[in-house]
């Protein structure tokens, strides 16, 4: 066995690779472009999920149109108001932190049982696909379809299907809004954890079809609009709708519902 | 040693852009030629990083294996000293810009590191090896091949520029009619095959 050819292979090898080792050490030295230091530091503060939110291609991007003075301070949605302070001390600017909590809301409730089948699928788990397909699987148009492509799309892992819809943790919701995005049908909304009295039901068809379809449905009976003492409720389309502004969160309209389609957090 | 003279110049880059092009006849690099050719600015940008890399790595792939590891019999070893030179040029290539072209930098995005696996790269320097091209010839081939990409690059973002306002059958938007069309171009640039 030649022993030298071996050895001269290992080297060729050897001083080629330390030769550009040094002629990039150089070049790094040479081209080294100056990155705002505030710029990493706020990408330190961020969700790191990389979601979107803010509306920059990443946390990256938004680092630095913060530096720029592009975005505002509190862009971060995920990050919430740890990052908006976080970020705010950074910039050496104070950050109005008086904005009401949002989380993703499911405004459905038609689970296994509750919402009738229109047929079984059993193909590949996607509401995207299966919600085209003759209507989707529940009788009810508007419902959740509850195969989770919202849970895919939460980076932060705060929804799960339960029973056949979609359950949203609220503590680790960071309201990012990228499940809205996933969803099909739209069931998912926005909306300040403050607002603890809503109607979860999203169905305008006429009384008599949306209770053929689900029994949490809202067939607009209008019994709420009549027990609302703040004149918060009206059937509107079709469908109730609760008007945040008046609503004082009493929660009467969901005792005499007769659907229980309207939920009351705190009840 | 095959040496290209004056005269036969012009003969090499119609050779290296049309009739032999990287993309439709040698199929080489279509990674970043699918990837990067929604847009003609991007794409003229991909285009010139791989000429500059590839004029480049022509030149030191072929000076290593000339002077190195010819002489020293290690000819063995061109494949792995190609892919570290390669690899340390794209490092350079991307500091350079990073520095002077901050926005074609980010326009380039992801496919600039894309450029060391780009088999475009690679390619063009065993191929100069394989046909025993001399240096200059091999830095020839090297530039003139990636005008042919950049060629190829910059018709194929033109096409899709123009695709993305046209009405086509919803399941061939996107990716499929892109495969379509570099299927197209491909046969239509094999009439250029028996030109040189």
């Amino acid at each position: 066995m030649n022993i030298t050819a071996i050895i001269l292979a290992l080297a060729v090898m050897a001083v080629l690779g330390v030769l550009f080792g040094v002629v990039l050490t150089i070049a790094d030295k040479k081209f080294a472009v100056e990155v705002d230091p505030r710029a990493s530091a706020i990408r330190e503060c961020l969700g790191g999920a990389n979601c979107g939110a803010c509306g920059y291609a990443g946390c990256d991007a938004f680092a630095q149109a913060v530096v720029d003075g592009e975005a505002p301070v509190n862009g971060c949605t995920p990050g919430g108001a740890k990052a908006a302070e976080a970020i705010a001390a950074i910039m050496g600017m104070s950050v109005d932190l008086s904005g009401e909590r949002i989380a993703a809301r499911v405004v459905c409730q038609g689970e296994c049982g509750v919402a009738k089948d229109r047929y079984i699928y059993d193909g590949y788990a996607s509401c995207a696909t299966v919600a085209g397909i003759a209507g989707g699987p529940k009788m009810c148009r508007f419902a959740c379809i509850g195969l989770g492509d919202c849970a895919k799309a939460c980076a932060f892992g705060a929804i799960e299907i339960v029973n056949g819809i979609a359950k949203i943790d609220e503590s680790k919701c960071t309201a990012c809004g990228q499940c809205q995005k996933a969803c099909p049908r739209g069931v998912i909304e926005l909306k300040p954890v403050n607002e603890t009295v809503i109607v979860s039901c999203r169905n305008t068809d006429s009384g008599r079809e949306a209770r053929a379809a689900c029994m949490k449905a809202c067939i607009a009976c209008g019994r709420c609009t009549k027990e609302c003492p703040s004149d918060a409720i009206h059937v509107e389309g079709g469908v109730a709708k609760i008007d945040p502004e008046k609503c004082t969160r009493c929660g009467a309209c969901a005792k005499v519902c007769p659907c229980k389609c309207i939920v009351d957090f705190l009840a | 040693m095959e040496t290209v003279s004056c005269g036969n110049v012009l003969l090499f880059l119609v050779s290296c852009v049309l009739s032999n092009n990287f993309i439709f006849s040698r199929f080489l690099g279509c990674c970043p030629f699918l990837g990067v050719s929604s847009k003609v600015e991007t794409a003229a940008g991909m285009g010139m990083a791989v000429t500059f890399v590839m004029g480049l790595a022509s030149l030191f792939t072929s000076l290593v294996y000339q002077y190195v590891l010819f002489p020293l019999g290690l000819t063995y070893l061109s494949t792995i000293s190609f892919i570290l030179i390669i690899a340390s040029l794209v490092q350079f290539v991307e500091m350079f810009l990073k520095k002077s072209s901050p926005a074609l930098y980010k326009s380039l995005g992801i496919y600039l590191p894309l450029i060391t696996t780009n088999c475009a790269v690679l390619g063009v320097a065993t191929i100069n090896v394989s046909a025993q091209y001399d240096i200059l010839s091999s830095v020839l081939n090297g530039v003139f091949s990636a005008l042919g990409f950049l060629l190829a690059i910059v018709l194929m973002a033109g096409v899709r520029e123009r695709l993305e306002t046209s009405h086509i059958p919803e399941a061939f938007k996107g990716f499929p009619i892109g495969l379509f069309t570099a299927g197209l171009m491909a046969v239509a640039f094999m009439g250029f095959s028996g030109l040189v």
